[in-house]
Parts: structure tokens; sequence; C-alpha cells
């Protein structure tokens, strides 16, 4: 089949049901909406479940109720709806239950404005709400990487028992690219632990509650194997010119390609640049910065917030080379502009 | 030999936790006979409120989930969404329901979710050390209302059944309290008709149960018992406030 032509939050949308979504449960909030708006038109027809909650906390709550079933289920919302999910989260984190949450970002803190942003980067990482926990976030660049991440974040979700984010700049939801429809898959994974009854076997327990420190302890270490081990086996970057490059810059969704046009045009220069885009913001990809920071000069976190991601750079980078900041908030940095950037560094520093 | 009196299979038989003269206990036997009763253990999905009924999931013998504070009902809706042939109850106190999981109640009853939901009122929060809840009588003294619950300061003790049973996706609403025999068996019969509606898909349904807190109302458990006909259902009068089926 050729490419046909959709919106970013359509793209994700789709892509959940191909993954065998069964059910919505959101909560209306800019510029998520159209992911429940399209849920809303196609899951009548399909036999799935689309339920407008009465708030975020709802909404989530009954993403926990429906994901102990066993059933791939989802919520998407933005900034102020996802601060009040994270109550939801840290129990679905606990619970070990799958699920895909969406982030369609925009500028914070408070009500903050509708305008593309990265600053929801900490509380994603993070885990978010209260206790040791973590999500899985993937990062999309592109409407073709909505649809594949969704399936992807479902997959990975089942197969770690472990809440997946997908978080895109509001910006990657509302524009339109042409992408390549993937085929339906089928969920293969059991899930024998889901509350369906009891009927011919135990009943089944989802629980958050440890009176005893040593189950409390015992559990949060079975969720800390757990993360070493997606940090071990999940972490993903992609690369471009980095091999020779002096000042490497770091970027993530779609920003990362506003970068890469500036790369390329410094390349002209003659300036050796490189980039490196986390695909998973957690786990981070680590090893990858690690390994560039033994022969790059220099690193630059270029970001749609006031500097985040720049501290786990530093982390990774572990002060073998300095990491320097470029950030706006609301606006997308155009290419000129981190061509600027990177030509007042590349004279200040003589690459 | 014949058995008079045996405990329900829907119960594990693991041993409560609850104070002396609590009637939590009482309520989870009643639920449990029921779903025996009705043959409905093994379909049955029960969601456990924070509070001092937190634990029920060591109590009841059938699938249990254990909810964040107030939001039971919201994760009732969402696992009866995607099993509607299941049987799908709430358990939850005062403090859980009528204070911070106002909003989930309120909706579900809005939207008819088809759910059971077991309301224990005992006008105190119980697990926390007895502080005022929304269901705090006027003049009773907590451990956050020292000088008694005053209308101007603290307003006024909500009346959920009321409530609910104005929303048009309230199928069966009810009030009972299990504090002496009679009242025991009209809880019974109440829950029951709780769950066969449930069943029939006529909507939302909930029993309001009066139920003693005697290490936070300071009395004997007697006393306590006493308590619920003098001071709390002049308040909080006894009876079915929607029967759809009727
Ligand atoms: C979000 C949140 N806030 C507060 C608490 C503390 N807390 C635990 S139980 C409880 C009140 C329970 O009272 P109620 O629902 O009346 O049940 P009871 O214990 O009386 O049966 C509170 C406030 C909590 N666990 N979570
Ligand atoms: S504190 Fe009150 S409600 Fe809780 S177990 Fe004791 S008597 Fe029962």
């Amino acid at each position: 089949m050729g490419k046909i032509l959709m919106k970013g939050n359509e793209a994700l949308a789709e892509g959940a049901l191909i993954a065998g979504c069964q059910g919505f449960f959101g909560y209306p909030i800019t510029p998520s909406s159209e992911i429940a708006e399209y849920m809303a038109r196609k899951f009548p027809q399909l036999g799935g479940i689309f339920l407008q909650a009465e708030s975020e906390l709802a909404a989530i709550n009954m993403v926990y109720g429906a994901a102990a079933t066993g059933a791939r289920v989802m919520t998407a919302s933005s900034g102020p709806g996802i601060s009040l999910k994270q109550e939801g989260i840290s129990f679905i984190a606990e619970a070990e239950l799958p699920c895909l949450i969406v982030n369609i970002s925009r500028g914070g803190p408070g009500l903050g404005g509708i305008q593309p942003a990265q600053s929801d980067y900490f509380q994603a990482t993070r885990g978010g709400g209260h206790g040791d926990y973590r999500l899985i976030v993937l990062a999309p660049s592109s409407v073709q990487e909505m649809m594949d991440y969704a399936i992807e974040g479902f997959d990975l979700a089942d197969r770690y028992r472990i809440p997946v984010m997908l978080m895109a700049e509001g910006t990657l939801g509302q524009m339109m690219e042409p992408i390549y429809v993937r085929e339906p898959v089928k969920p293969a994974i059991e899930k024998p632990w889901a509350t369906t009854g009891c009927a011919g076997r135990s009943p089944n327990i989802i629980n958050t509650l440890h009176l005893s420190p040593e189950v409390l302890e015992h559990r949060n270490q079975h969720l800390q194997r757990k993360y070493d081990q997606l940090q071990a086996n999940e972490s993903r970057a992609e690369t471009f010119m980095t091999d020779d490059a002096d000042l490497i810059l770091v970027a993530f969704g779609l920003m990362s390609r506003v970068v890469k046009k500036a790369v390329i045009e410094a390349r002209k220069q003659g300036i050796k640049v490189g980039l490196i885009r986390p695909i998973t913001l957690w786990p981070f990809p680590d090893a990858i910065i690690k390994e560039a920071a033994e022969k790059a000069q220099m690193f630059l976190s270029v970001e749609i917030s006031m500097g985040q991601m720049i501290e786990d750079i530093r982390l990774a980078v572990d002060g073998a080379v300095p990491v320097d900041f470029y950030g706006r908030i609301g606006i997308i940095p155009n290419p000129e502009e981190i061509y600027s950037e990177i030509i007042r560094i590349a004279e200040r520093e003589g690459f | 030999m014949k058995t008079v009196a045996a405990r329900p299979e829907s119960l594990t038989g693991a041993q409560y936790h609850y104070c002396p003269g609590c009637t939590h206990g009482i309520i989870h036997r009643l639920v449990a006979e029921v779903i025996d009763e009705l043959g409905i253990r093994e379909k049955t999905i029960g969601i456990c409120p924070v509070g001092c009924a937190v634990l029920a999931y060591d109590y009841f013998n059938c699938d249990m989930l254990e909810a964040a504070h107030g939001r039971a009902p919201a994760i009732a809706t969402g696992i009866k969404r995607m099993l509607p042939e299941n049987v799908v109850f709430t358990y939850q106190g005062d403090g859980d329901l009528a204070s911070i999981g106002m909003a989930e109640i309120l909706h579900a009853s809005a939207r008819g979710e088809k759910i059971t939901v077991i309301f224990v009122n005992n006008a105190v929060y119980g697990m926390t050390g007895g502080q005022m809840a929304p269901t705090t009588l006027l003049g009773q003294v907590t451990t956050t209302s020292p000088y008694g619950r005053k209308a101007e300061v603290e307003g006024y003790p909500v009346r959920m059944a009321e409530i609910l049973a104005e929303n048009e996706g309230s199928a069966y609403i009810a009030r009972t309290t299990v504090n002496k025999p009679a009242n025991v068996r009209r809880t019974k019969k109440a829950i029951k008709k709780a769950f066969e509606i449930q069943q029939k898909g006529l909507g939302f349904t909930m029993v309001e149960i009066l139920s003693a807190c005697p290490t936070n109302w300071g009395l004997s458990p007697v006393q306590a018992l006493e308590w619920i006909d003098e001071n709390m259902i002049p308040y909080y009068p006894l009876g079915e406030f929607k029967n759809k089926e009727a």
C-alpha cells in the first residue's frame, strides 16, 4: 500500500487500533483532543470502548481498571491533565499494569499555553508521581513514528508489565505528513494475572499496599530489577554524523528534525557537528552519549524548555566534556537560529 | 448432623483486622452471603477503598483490586466496560466516597454504570484516627472538629443516598444499618437487590450502610449500636430512595 496523508494525533490513534487497543478513557485538552475524537468515531464500529471521563483523575483510574482485565487500553492528555493523572500512574506502575499514556505536550507551568513545549521532560522521565518508579518514555519525531511508536509502546508495555508514555510536542500531534499505515498486529502475550473473575482458578489480587517493610522493599527491588533490565536492553537513540564530530547536539522529538537541518548546514561550512536524538527518554541512552563523549569536544542540548534533558546528558557525559544549552519555550527554535548558535560556539571554541 | 451456619465460600476465612464492635465485618459477611446465594463468585470482581476496609482483598474470595483513595468507582467503570458480563462491586467508606471520591461516585451514578457500591457510612475517618468526615453529624466531636462540627465552619453532613437517587442513571439506592438483627436482615436484602439489579443491567446501584466505629466514637460496642439509632438515623433516614424495578 502507498502512503496516505495523516495528522499526527490521528496516526497515533490509528496506531493504537492497529496494536489491538480496545479501550480509551480520556478528558479533552488541547492539543491532544483529536486522539479522543478519533477513538470516539472508530470504537463503536470496532466493538471497543470509548469513554469520556469526568476528569483525568477518573480517566487514569478507568485505565487502571480496564488494564487490569488484560485488555490493551490507553489515555491521552497534555500538561495539566498529565499532572492530574500522576496519582493513578504511580498506582499503575506499582500494580504493573500495561497501558499507553500519551502526552501531547504544551508549555507550562500552570495553565501555560497550548504552544509546543518539551518542559514535561522531568515529569515523564522521573516517574512523575510519588514513589520509586519509572515509565518507558518514547519520543516520536514524525507522524510515521507517532503510529509506529504507539504500536511498539503497547508491545513494550505488555512485555515488561509497565505503563508506557508516548510524549510528543503539540505541533507533532497537529501536523500532517504522508505515512505508511502498518498491518494490524495480534497481541500475543498471556496475562494470567488479570482480574477477569476467578472461574477455574484461585482469585487474582491487584494491589499496591504493602504494610510490611520487608514486602515493600522486596516490591521496590523487583521493580528496580525490571528498570535495570530496561536500561540494559531498551534504551535507544538515533545518531547522525557523530563519528568525527567536535560538537554534538542532542535533541529529541520534532526538535531533533530542526536540529538535523542546522547540522547539515554547518557541515556544508566544514564545521564538524553531529546529532544524537534520544528515542527513549527513559531509559535514557546514557551509553551512546558516554561513548560519543570520548571523541567529541563538547555537547549542546537543544530543548523546547528552560533546560531539563541537559541534566541527563551531563550525568551521561560525567564531566568528560562541557555541555551547553540552547532552549526556547512556546516556540520551536528554527534551523537558522540553531545554525547561528553552532557558528557562535564553533568560533568561540575554535572548532 | 445439620450445618446451621458456615463461612460463606465468598470469604477466605482470613481473620479480620477490624476493632471489636466494628460492623465492617458484618457487612463483609452479608456481601459474601449474597454473592454465594446468587452463584456469582467466579465472575465477581471487587474493588477495595482506602480506609479501614483497604485489606478487604484478603477477606473476599473473588478477584479483587485495591484502589487509590476515592477512585474505586472509576476503576469499577474501567473493569465493567471491558467485561460487561462480570459482576463488579466497590466497597467504600464515607471519606473515600463522599469526600475525595465525590466526583467519581457522582459520575459513575450519572452514567448509570452497572456496578454495585457498598457504602459504609460511619460518620468519621476510621483508618486515619477519627478525623471529621463529610458525613460527620453537626455537634459531633472528632479529632479535627474537637469542639463539635459547626454548620458555619464545616458545613452540613452530606446525604449521599438522597443525592445519588436524583441521578437518572441510578437504578437502586437504599440506606440501611446493621445495628440490630432485623436491620442486618434488611441490609442483606438490599445488598441482594442491588446485585440483582446490576445483573439485570438497569443501572447504578448503591446500598449506604450506617456502620459503627466504636473506637473513634469513644463508645463501647453496644453504646455505638445505640448511637446509630439515636443520632445517625434521625439525620440519615433508612429506606429505599430509588428502585427502578419497583
Ligand atoms: C490521597 C490520599 N489522601 C489521604 C489518605 C489518608 N487516608 C487514608 S484512609 C482515609 C480516610 C478513610 O476514611 P473512610 O473512607 O471514612 O473509611 P473508614 O476508615 O472510616 O472505613 C484517609 C484520609 C490517603 N491514603 N490517600
Ligand atoms: S477504626 Fe472504626 S471503622 Fe476502623 S476498624 Fe476500628 S471500629 Fe472499624
